[in-house]
C-alpha cells in the first residue's frame, strides 16, 4: 500500500495550478458573476485541453477513462482558484451518461459525450430526491450558461427545454434556477436510477475536491495576511489567538485532504461521504477564520477574498449536505442499517 | 496512489489476527494504573514478546521482527480490533528505544532492548518538574559529576506508571553555567529501586496511582547510562518527542476500533430521532479513517517532526470526543465509574495536556508549518 500521489498526479495538478494563477481567475469569477461569461468559458476551454473535461469519460467516447484520483486533484485546483461555472455538473453527467451506455443504452452518450469531453459544451444536471434529505428538488447550476440541461426524476432522464428564472446564490459566481418541465425523454428504466447514483458519486468527489481547495486558499491568503498585517506595533501573525485559529484551520483541512483521496480510490458512498462532509466542514471554517483574522477588509465584496469566502459555504451544502452525509456514513458502518 | 495491500502484508496480518484470536484474555485485564493489573500488563506483555508480536516494528536482534511502519500499523489494527489489552510498556517502546536506536551505543542497545521487549523492564519517562512542564528547559533538577559515573538531585513529578516500574530516563542539568537552558543538559537513564530514589504515586482525577513524583538524592548513574553525549540532552531528548506526539503513540487502529464500538453502542442505545448524537458518531467514523489515511501517507512519506505536532491535536482532541460521546450515548450509565468507556474517558481527558498540551503544539504549527512570526513564549 502506498497511499501517496504518483509523481505524474503532482505534475498534472502543479501545472493546473499554474495555468490557472496565469489566467487571473479573479476577473473570470467577477465576470461571470456580473453577466459576462465569455472569460469563464475560455477559461474552461483552457482546462478542457489540459484534459479536466476528459477524466471522467470513457475513451470510446474521446475522453481519459474514468479518472477519480486525477479528477480530485484538477478539482482541489478549481476550488484553489475558485473557477466559476457546472464543472461539478459537467462530470456528473458524463459520468451518467457513460454509466448509461455501459449499462446498454449508449444513444444518449453518442450524442453528447463528445463535446463534453473536447470541452466545447458543458451540462448542467439536478437529480430530484436525492441531494438533501429536506429538499427534494434541487436548483440546477448555471442552468442559464450551460448548453445542455440534464433532469433525472425517479427513472426518467430528461433534457429540460430551459429553465425558470435565475435566483442569486449567497455566491453570486453561482447562478441557480429550476430546470423547467417537460422536454426530451432520453432514457428511462432501471439503468437511470443506477446511472444517476454514479453521476452522484463523482459530483461528491469533485464538489469535496473543490471544498478543500477553496479552504486552502483561504488558508493561503490569511497566513500571508497575518505576517503583514500590523496591530499593536507586532504583525497579527504573532498573535497566540490568531496563531492557533489558523493552526485548527490547517489541521482541519490537512486531515480531510487523505479521506478526499481515500475516497477517489475506493469510490465507496461511506468515503465519499466522510470525504464530503469533512471536506465541506474544513472549508467553511477556514472561512469563517479567514473572515475574522482579515477584519473588516474581508468583510468587503472588493477584496478579491471575497470570492473565496462567500463558496465555501454552499459547496458545504452541493450535493450532499452534512446531515445526509452523515447519515451515510453511519448506515456504512452500521449492522443493523439503524 | 493505492489503498490496497501486497500478500506479504495480507499474510502477516492473517498470521497477526489469528494469534490473537487465540491469545487475547477472555476477560479484560484489571486496569494497568493499578498493582494487581500492572503485573497482569506485564504477564501479557511477555506473552507478546514470546511469540514475538511486543515490539513487531524493532530489529530482530532485539525482540522484534523488523517488519517496517506499514507493518505495524497492519499489526495495531488487528490488536486494537481483537480487543487486545492497552500496553503497559508504551514510554519505555515509544521513546526510549527510539532514542536509543537513534544515539544509544550498541552495548546500551543490547543490554537495555530485549529486557524491554518482555516487559521485564518497564521504563517510566521523567521529564517534568514541578517548575518545568511546558516550559521544560527551564528544569533544574541536576546531574553533578563523579567518579565512573553521576550523581543526580532534584524532583521529577507526573511520570507515568512510575509507581510500578522498573527504570526511568530523563534529563538533568549537568552545566549550570551554561549560557542557554536549553544546553548544558544531559539525557540519562536510572533505576527507580536506586539508593537516593524516592517514589511517590500521586492520584490521578479517578484515584488511581496512574502517575509519580520522584525525589532524588544523590542517586549514582554510572557513565554507561548516559544516552549520548554529556550536555546533549535537549537536542536528543527533541529528537523523539515526534515519536511521543506522532503516530507512535496512538495508533489509527486503536481509533479504528474504538469507532466501531461506538457505533455497535449507537445501535444498542441511540435514538433514531436524535440527529444530533447521530451526527457525532458518525463524526467519530469520519475521525478514525481520516485519522487511518492520514498516517497511511505519513507512514509513506516520513514527517517531519512538526508534522507530529498534527497529529498529537488530532488524536487528543479526537479521543475524548468520541469518548464524550459514548457517555452520552451511555444516558444516566455514563457517570458509572466501571465500564471500559469510563476508564477510557478518564483517560481521554489528560490527551491535551501531555506529550506537549496542546497550546504549544498549535504554536509549533503555526510557527513552524504555516511560517507564522514568533510570538511571546
Ligand atoms: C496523564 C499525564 C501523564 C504524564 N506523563 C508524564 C511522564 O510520563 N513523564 C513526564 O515527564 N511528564 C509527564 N506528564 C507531564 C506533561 O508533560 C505536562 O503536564 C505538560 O508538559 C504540561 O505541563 P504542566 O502540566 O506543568 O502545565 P503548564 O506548563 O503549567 O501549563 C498550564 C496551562 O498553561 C498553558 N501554557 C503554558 N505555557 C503556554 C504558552 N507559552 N502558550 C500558551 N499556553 C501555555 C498550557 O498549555 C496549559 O494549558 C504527564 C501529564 C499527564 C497529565
Amino acid at each position: 500500500m502506498t497511499f501517496l500521489p504518483t509523481d505524474e498526479q503532482r505534475a498534472f495538478a502543479r501545472s493546473l495550478d499554474a495555468m490557472l494563477t496565469a489566467a487571473d481567475t479573479p476577473a473570470a469569477v467577477r465576470a461571470w458573476a456580473g453577466g459576462d461569461p465569455g472569460p469563464g468559458r475560455a477559461l474552461w476551454g483552457r482546462l478542457a485541453e489540459a484534459g479536466v473535461s476528459a477524466l471522467a469519460i470513457p475513451e470510446e467516447y474521446e475522453g481519459l477513462g474514468l479518472l477519480p484520483v486525477e479528477l480530485a486533484h484538477a478539482f482541489v485546483e478549481l476550488g484553489r482558484h475558485a473557477v466559476p461555472g457546472p464543472a461539478v455538473e459537467t462530470v456528473a453527467t458524463a459520468v451518467l451518461l457513460g454509466e448509461l451506455a455501459r449499462l446498454g443504452e449508449p444513444g444518449p452518450a453518442k450524442r453528447l459525450l463528445p463535446g463534453l469531453a473536447s470541452g466545447e459544451r458543458t451540462a448542467t444536471l439536478t437529480i430530484a430526491g436525492v441531494e438533501t434529505v429536506r429538499h427534494t428538488v434541487p436548483y440546477a447550476l448555471d442552468a442559464d450558461r450551460a448548453d445542455t440541461v440534464l433532469v433525472v426524476r425517479g427513472e426518467e432522464l430528461w433534457r429540460a427545454p430551459g429553465h425558470g428564472p435565475v435566483r442569486v446564490s449567497a455566491d453570486p459566481a453561482r447562478r441557480l434556477a429550476r430546470p423547467a418541465p417537460g422536454g426530451e425523454l432520453l432514457a428511462e428504466g432501471p439503468a437511470v436510477t443506477v446511472a444517476a447514483g454514479q453521476a452522484r458519486r463523482w459530483a461528491m468527489l469533485a464538489t469535496a475536491a473543490q471544498s478543500l481547495g477553496v479552504g486552502l486558499a483561504l488558508l493561503d491568503r490569511t497566513v500571508a495576511y497575518a505576517r503583514q498585517r500590523a496591530q499593536f506595533g507586532t504583525p497579527i501573525g504573532a498573535f497566540q489567538a490568531v496563531k492557533h485559529r489558523l493552526a485548527d484551520t490547517l489541521l482541519a483541512l490537512e486531515f480531510a485532504r487523505p479521506l478526499l483521496f481515500g475516497a477517489a480510490v475506493t469510490m465507496t458512498p461511506g468515503d465519499l461521504a466522510a470525504a464530503k462532509v469533512a471536506t465541506g466542514e474544513a472549508g467553511y471554517a477556514a472561512a469563517r477564520t479567514a473572515l475574522q483574522i482579515h477584519g473588516a477588509v474581508g468583510y468587503t465584496e472588493e477584496l478579491d477574498l471575497s470570492l473565496w469566502l462567500r463558496k465555501a459555504r454552499p459547496l458545504r451544502n452541493a450535493w450532499g449536505d452534512p446531515a445526509t452525509c452523515r447519515a451515510t456514513v453511519i448506515g456504512a458502518y452500521s449492522r443493523t442499517g439503524s | 496512489m493505492d489503498l490496497s495491500y501486497t500478500r506479504t502484508e495480507e499474510a502477516f496480518r492473517a498470521e497477526a489476527r489469528e494469534w490473537l484470536r487465540e491469545h487475547v484474555p477472555a476477560e479484560p485485564l484489571p486496569s494497568l494504573e493499578t498493582a494487581e493489573g500492572f503485573a497482569a500488563h506485564r504477564a501479557w506483555e511477555a506473552e507478546l514478546a514470546a511469540a514475538r508480536w511486543s515490539v513487531v516494528s524493532w530489529p530482530e536482534a532485539y525482540g522484534g521482527r523488523g517488519v517496517g511502519l506499514a507493518r505495524w500499523l497492519l499489526f495495531e489494527e488487528e490488536y486494537w480490533a481483537a480487543g487486545a489489552p492497552g500496553r503497559v510498556s508504551q514510554n519505555g517502546v515509544q521513546l526510549l528505544a527510539p532514542t536509543l536506536f537513534d544515539h544509544g551505543t550498541a552495548e546500551q542497545r543490547a543490554r537495555v532492548l530485549p529486557s524491554m521487549a518482555t516487559g521485564e523492564t518497564i521504563w517510566a519517562q521523567a521529564w517534568s518538574e514541578p517548575e518545568a512542564g511546558s516550559d521544560l528547559a527551564s528544569l533544574t533538577s541536576r546531574a553533578v559529576r563523579t567518579d565512573g559515573g553521576w550523581l543526580l538531585s532534584g524532583q521529577k513529578t507526573w511520570s507515568s506508571r512510575a509507581a510500578f516500574a522498573d527504570r526511568a530516563f530523563g534529563i538533568f542539568r549537568s552545566d549550570p553555567d551554561a549560557d542557554r537552558p536549553h544546553r548544558g543538559l544531559t539525557y540519562l537513564m536510572f533505576d527507580l529501586r536506586a539508593p537516593g530514589v524516592t517514589v511517590r504515586p500521586i492520584g490521578r482525577l479517578d484515584g488511581k496511582p496512574a502517575f509519580a513524583e520522584l525525589f532524588l538524592d544523590g542517586v549514582f548513574v554510572p557513565d554507561e547510562d548516559v544516552i549520548g553525549e554529556p550536555g546533549q540532552g535537549w537536542r536528543i531528548a527533541m529528537s523523539t518527542t515526534g515519536n511521543e506526539r506522532g503516530l507512535m503513540l496512538r495508533s489509527p487502529g486503536r481509533f479504528l476500533a474504538a469507532a466501531d464500538r461506538l457505533v455497535r453502542l449507537w445501535e444498542t442505545e441511540g435514538e433514531p430521532a436524535d440527529s444530533a448524537l447521530r451526527d457525532r458518531v458518525a463524526d467519530a467514523v469520519i475521525g478514525a479513517r481520516a485519522y487511518q489515511l492520514f498516517t497511511a501517507g505519513a507512514a509513506a512519506r516520513l514527517p517531519t517532526g512538526a508534522e507530529s505536532s498534527l497529529n498529537k491535536v488530532f488524536w487528543s482532541e479526537y479521543d475524548l470526543a468520541l469518548h464524550e460521546t459514548a457517555l452520552d450515548l451511555l444516558g444516566a450509565d455514563g457517570e458509572l465509574t466501571d465500564g471500559a468507556w469510563a476508564e477510557g474517558y478518564v483517560f481521554s481527558l489528560a490527551g491535551p495536556l501531555y506529550a506537549g498540551t496542546n497550546e504549544i503544539q498549535r504554536d509549533i504549527i503555526a510557527e513552524r508549518l504555516l511560517g507564522l512570526p514568533k510570538g511571546r513564549r
